[in-house]
Order: C-alpha cells, then structure tokens, then sequence
C-alpha cells in the first residue's frame, strides 16, 4: 500500500467531505431528505468546465459562477418541492439528479458520454508551484499531494464555518423546524424561507465537491456524478453520525478508506465484480447503521429520538 | 359511492383516446397507432410495477426505493434459471414466485425490525436504498453489467392492418392487461383485496375492524414482489435486450405512475402507469426518442407541483 494510494484516498474523503457537510446540513440539522446533491455537484462541476473551454473564462473565475449556478438551481428545485411531504421531496430531489444525468448524457453542449476535456490548465500551474515548494520535504514526486492540501484547508475551513453558523440564532431555527415544523411556523419563523437558505448553502458545497472532483479526475463526463453517488455521501454521514459537523470529517475518512481499501481484497474478481462488490458493501453499510446504530460513531442519540 | 368516483375514470378513458384521435390526425393512423400499440405495452408493466409500490407505500407507509430492483431481478432470475438448464415454461413462473419470496425476504429480516424499532424517515429511506443497492450490484457481481436478453425470439411479428407488433410485444401486451384485470378482479372483490385496499385506506380504522395486521402485510410483499418480477419480465421481452441498471430507470416512471394515481391507490397505479406509458410513446412522435424517459420525469414533477395527491386522490388527512 503505497502512500500515492492513501494520498488519493484523503482526495476522495475530502471532496466528499464537502458533498457531505451539505447532506449534514439538510438532513442532520434541517430534517430535509436531499437525494438529489450528485445533481448539484454536476452542475457546479460542469458550470466550471464549459465556462473554461467555451467563452474561455478563468478557471477562478468560473469556480464562482458554478457555485451561483448550483445555488440558483437549489432555490428552483427547493421552491415547489419543499413545500410537498418530505417523502415527495425527497423523490422530487432524485428526479431532479436523473434530470441532470439525462441532460448531460445526451444534450449537445455537454460533450455527452466522451466528456469535457481541457479546463484545468490554471490548476496545473498552481500544482507545479505547488511542487516546487514540496521538494523541500523531497516530496516533489506526489502529484496529487497539493489536491489533497487543497481540498483539506477548503474542507476544515467550510466545517469550521458550518460549526459556527448552527451556533447562531439561525441554526437554532433549523434544528427547530427539524424537531417541529408547525411550531417554528407558528412562532413566526418562515419555514420555507429558512428550507431554501439550506437547500441551497448545500448546493453551493456540492458545486465547490464538483469543483475539486473535476481536478481529481481531470475530465468531466456524466458517470462522475451518478445520482447514485449521493448515497455514498449518506453512507459516510450515517457512519460519522448525524447532527454532527466533525462527525462528517470522521465518516468521511473511514469510509473512504474502507471503500478504497476492498480494491486489496485479492478474491481473483474481475473489474465489474470489483466494482459491484464496493456497492454491495455500501448497501449493507446503509442497511447495517441504519438497524444497528441509527445515531452513527459521533451522533447524538438525544437528537435523533426527538424527532420522529 | 359518489359520482366522482366513477366519473373521474372516464374522464381519464376519454381524454386518453381523444388524445390518440388528435395524434392520429396530426400525424397519420400508421404512426400514431403505432406509438398508441407502443404506449399500451410500456402501460402494462408500468402499470403492474407500480401497484407494488403504491401497495407497500398505503399499507407500510414505506416508500420502498429498492421496488425498482426487484423488477430486474425478475429478469435475471429467468436469465439464471435458463443457464441452470431450466425450460422457459418453467424458468418464468419461478422466476416471479422467487421475486415475491425476494421481497418478503426483505420483510422478513429488514423491515419488520426496523418497524419494531420505530426507524425514523430517514433511517427508513436509506434502508430502502442499501437494500436496492445490495439487490442490483449482487445481480451485476453475479451477471455482469453488459446487456443481456432473456433468449426469447423477439425477431418474429404480427400485423394489425399498418401496425406491427413484436410477437412478444403481443405477448407482453396480453398478459400484461390480463393480469391487470386480474388483479382488479381481487383487489375488488376477494376478501383479501378489500382488507388491503381497507388496510392503506386507513390502517387504525381497518384494525379495529378486526382485519390481521400480519396477513396484510404479508400478503402485501408477496403481492407486490410477484406483480414486480412479472413487471420486470414483460419489460425484458418487451425491450429485448437490458442490463442490471433497468430498474432502477424504471423506477421514477413508476413513482410517477403511482403518484399520479393517487399513492396507496392500487387502481389508480395501474391508470397512472398506462398514461405514463402512453406518454412516453407519443412523445417520440414529436421529439427523440432518445429523450423518452424525460417525459416520465416531466410528469413526475408536474404531478407532484400540480396535483400531489393525484387525479383520483382526495386531500389525504395528515396521519
């Protein structure tokens, strides 16, 4: 087990470190089922390639603009389903995610299946900079070390902020529509309005996941953001434990390591088995957490018993 | 009864085929009755998918997002039966009674505990969702991902005048309506589909009137698993060839044929599946076909902004 190999796993835990704090956001602070955050990623991440190869923005300068965009389309979704039950709304966010899959498969602009190359020149400068730097630690050769430096400082940072954020008289008021819509109405509180606000601040960190995924892979195609992959984000969530921040970063690692770890697993499978069998081991995952432990390794079981 | 309720199906009925005359007009009988014929096949496993589901969502409260897997491994239990040597006469029927024993299965050692337990909705919800998982990638470990046929001559056709049907279209086509009127038949007028009609209507009500629970719900997994095996198998023939994937693209389809039916309403699921099937095949009279399954999308999301509660559905009362 080489260290590039672990280097590209703490890539994986990272970028969906950030995809999760979203879900943690909806459904561990706000009681809102997002099935559909893969969708946002793809819009954020696609935003940023065809902003860049297309009109030829900057890089920088596109990363904002996908994050705006995936906001907006936050807001679209979120306006007339948030006010349906919350198993229509969570139907309604996996249509949403197909939607997005479908489009990019077959519309014209998006490349379809062979995909959006080229987006990432700005990126390798910063990487070679990067680089240069690390050659004082002869750590030059690690090329995905500075992702993985990235993504980690953007990741603590967000979880930091969203730590601080539900400490606010606003974060009250989302765990109080979580624990009881109607009485957080009746005490004046826009439910709605509170909703959209963290529909779409989950968005936005699936737009900045897309962002750093694309770098990750360096080419966008539509099988990056399988609506399935927003379960894989609830797979960490339920095992770092809902209603926890930190626990988001924990779960996030484990499982990614766990994932990436079966590839060691020698059973003489193939490829499709390999692959098949990674999904099979998140499904029993979720089935697993949500019988045995339902408050995962960090969560609170007092939070969780009030609200159903 | 109210006159409602009768009236309202035949609204339905008439608007259906005096969308098919305007189609019909606008683009030739040969073309329009094509897609029509077309619409009708997709109707019936659509139709019959999403009786299950609706099903389980009226007597379990459950929105059983592994429903759409269970249609395939209707298939691929024919696929695996057929390999073990097994006739097609006799590959078929097991296959649709191992998906009915597959989903009480996951009554069995799934969701009776986390009932028990009193799981929240979203414990519940990625339950469902590890349980597809589990079904549809041990499927693809076991198959393979690449497409596969059931091995059924899907070459063969019959003519209607200007219209050609596969000779399995035919086939799924008969079976799928008879069935259809088949369970009608029980849900309306066997004891046992007036308990679960009872049941999904209202459960407090239908246990104090004395109905067993457990009969119920068993009655309702096997129910819903073997109509599911049957939906997925029809599929298969219908289409020729499929991978692993296919129930799981079918599953919005039948959200939105039993949404639109009204959730919890068995009639109104089989209503709900033939308009999204005749949908989908209209429309690829006015655009790709390729963008088929947008249209099942497009009604999910009309239907759930518009008319939530369905075009049979009375304002449910919050339980």
């Amino acid at each position: 087990m080489s260290l590039d190999f672990w280097i590209g796993v703490g890539v994986m835990a990272g970028i969906y470190g950030i995809f999760t704090l979203g879900l943690q956001l909806n459904a561990g602070f706000t009681g809102i089922l997002n099935f559909g955050q893969a969708g946002f990623m793809a819009i954020g991440a696609y935003t940023v390639g065809l902003l860049v190869t297309g009109p030829g923005w900057s890089l920088w300068a596109a990363l904002p603009a996908g994050v705006l965009l995936a906001v907006i389309a936050g807001v679209l979704v979120g306006l007339p389903s948030l006010r349906l039950r919350s198993d229509y709304f969570a139907i309604a966010t996996i249509a949403f995610a197909e939607i997005v899959r479908y489009t990019l498969q077959n519309a014209e602009f998006s490349g379809g299946n062979q995909g959006l190359l080229g987006f990432d020149e700005e990126w390798r400068a910063v990487v070679g900079w990067m680089l240069a730097r690390l050659a004082y630690f002869k750590l030059e050769n690690r090329t995905q070390l500075p992702l993985l430096i990235v993504v980690w400082c953007v990741f603590i940072v967000l979880l930091t902020g969203l730590a601080a954020l539900q400490k606010t008289p606003w974060g009250r008021v989302l765990k109080a529509i979580r624990e009881d819509e109607d009485a957080a109405a009746s005490l004046g509180k826009n439910v709605l309005s509170y909703k959209l606000q963290s529909l779409g601040i989950a968005a936005a960190l699936a737009a900045i996941a897309g962002f750093f995924l694309a770098l990750n892979v360096t080419y966008l195609y539509p099988t990056v953001f399988d609506p399935t992959f927003t379960f894989l984000g609830y797979a960490a969530l339920v095992l770092g434990g809902l209603a926890s921040y930190w626990g988001v970063a924990l779960g996030s690692v484990l499982f990614w390591a766990l994932i990436e770890g079966t590839r060691f697993i020698e059973l003489g499978l193939n490829g499709g088995q390999q692959a098949a069998l990674r999904f099979i081991i998140v499904g029993l995952f979720l089935i697993g957490l949500s019988m045995l432990r339902p408050q995962g390794l960090l969560g609170n079981r007092a939070e969780m018993v009030a609200r159903s | 009864m109210n006159p409602t309720a009768l009236s309202r199906p035949l609204m339905v009925l008439a608007g259906l085929c005096a969308a098919a005359a305007v189609l019909a007009g606008a683009f030739g009988l040969a073309a329009a009755g094509q897609a029509t014929v077309n619409g009708l096949v997709a109707g019936s496993y659509l139709g019959l998918g999403a009786i299950g589901l609706t099903l389980v969502f009226g007597v379990l409260r459950l929105v059983n997002f592994a429903h759409g897997d269970l249609l395939t491994a209707g298939a691929y239990f024919v696929i695996g039966l057929s390999a073990l040597g097994l006739p097609l006469s006799l590959a078929v029927p097991a296959a649709i009674g191992g998906t009915a024993l597959l989903a009480y299965a996951t009554e069995v050692l799934v969701w009776r505990k986390m009932r028990s337990a009193r799981a929240g909705t979203l414990q519940l919800f990625l339950t469902a969702i590890g349980l597809a998982l589990v079904i549809r990638f041990s499927i693809q470990f076991v198959a393979g991902g690449q497409a596969r046929t059931l091995g059924v001559d899907i070459l063969s056709s019959v003519e209607f005048g200007t219209v050609r049907l596969g000779l399995m279209q035919a086939t799924v086509l008969g079976v799928g309506i008879a069935t259809m009127a088949a369970v009608g038949m029980m849900l309306r007028h066997t004891t046992l589909g007036k308990q679960m009609r009872a049941y999904a209507d209202n459960r407090s009500l239908a246990e104090v009137s004395g109905i067993e629970t457990r009969r119920i719900v068993v009655a309702t997994w096997l129910l819903s698993g073997f109509l599911a095996g049957l939906a997925g198998l029809l599929y298969a023939g219908a289409i020729g060839t499929f991978n692993p994937n296919f129930g799981l693209t079918l599953l919005l389809s039948l959200f939105a044929a039993a949404i639109l039916g009204g959730i919890g309403n068995a009639y109104g699921a089989l209503v709900g599946g033939l308009i999204i099937g005749l949908s989908q095949e209209w429309a690829t009279l006015f655009f790709n076909p390729r963008w088929k399954p947008a249209v099942g999308f497009a009604i999910l999301i009309l239907t759930l902004l518009l008319l939530p509660q369905g075009i049979f559905g009375k304002a449910r009362r919050k339980s």
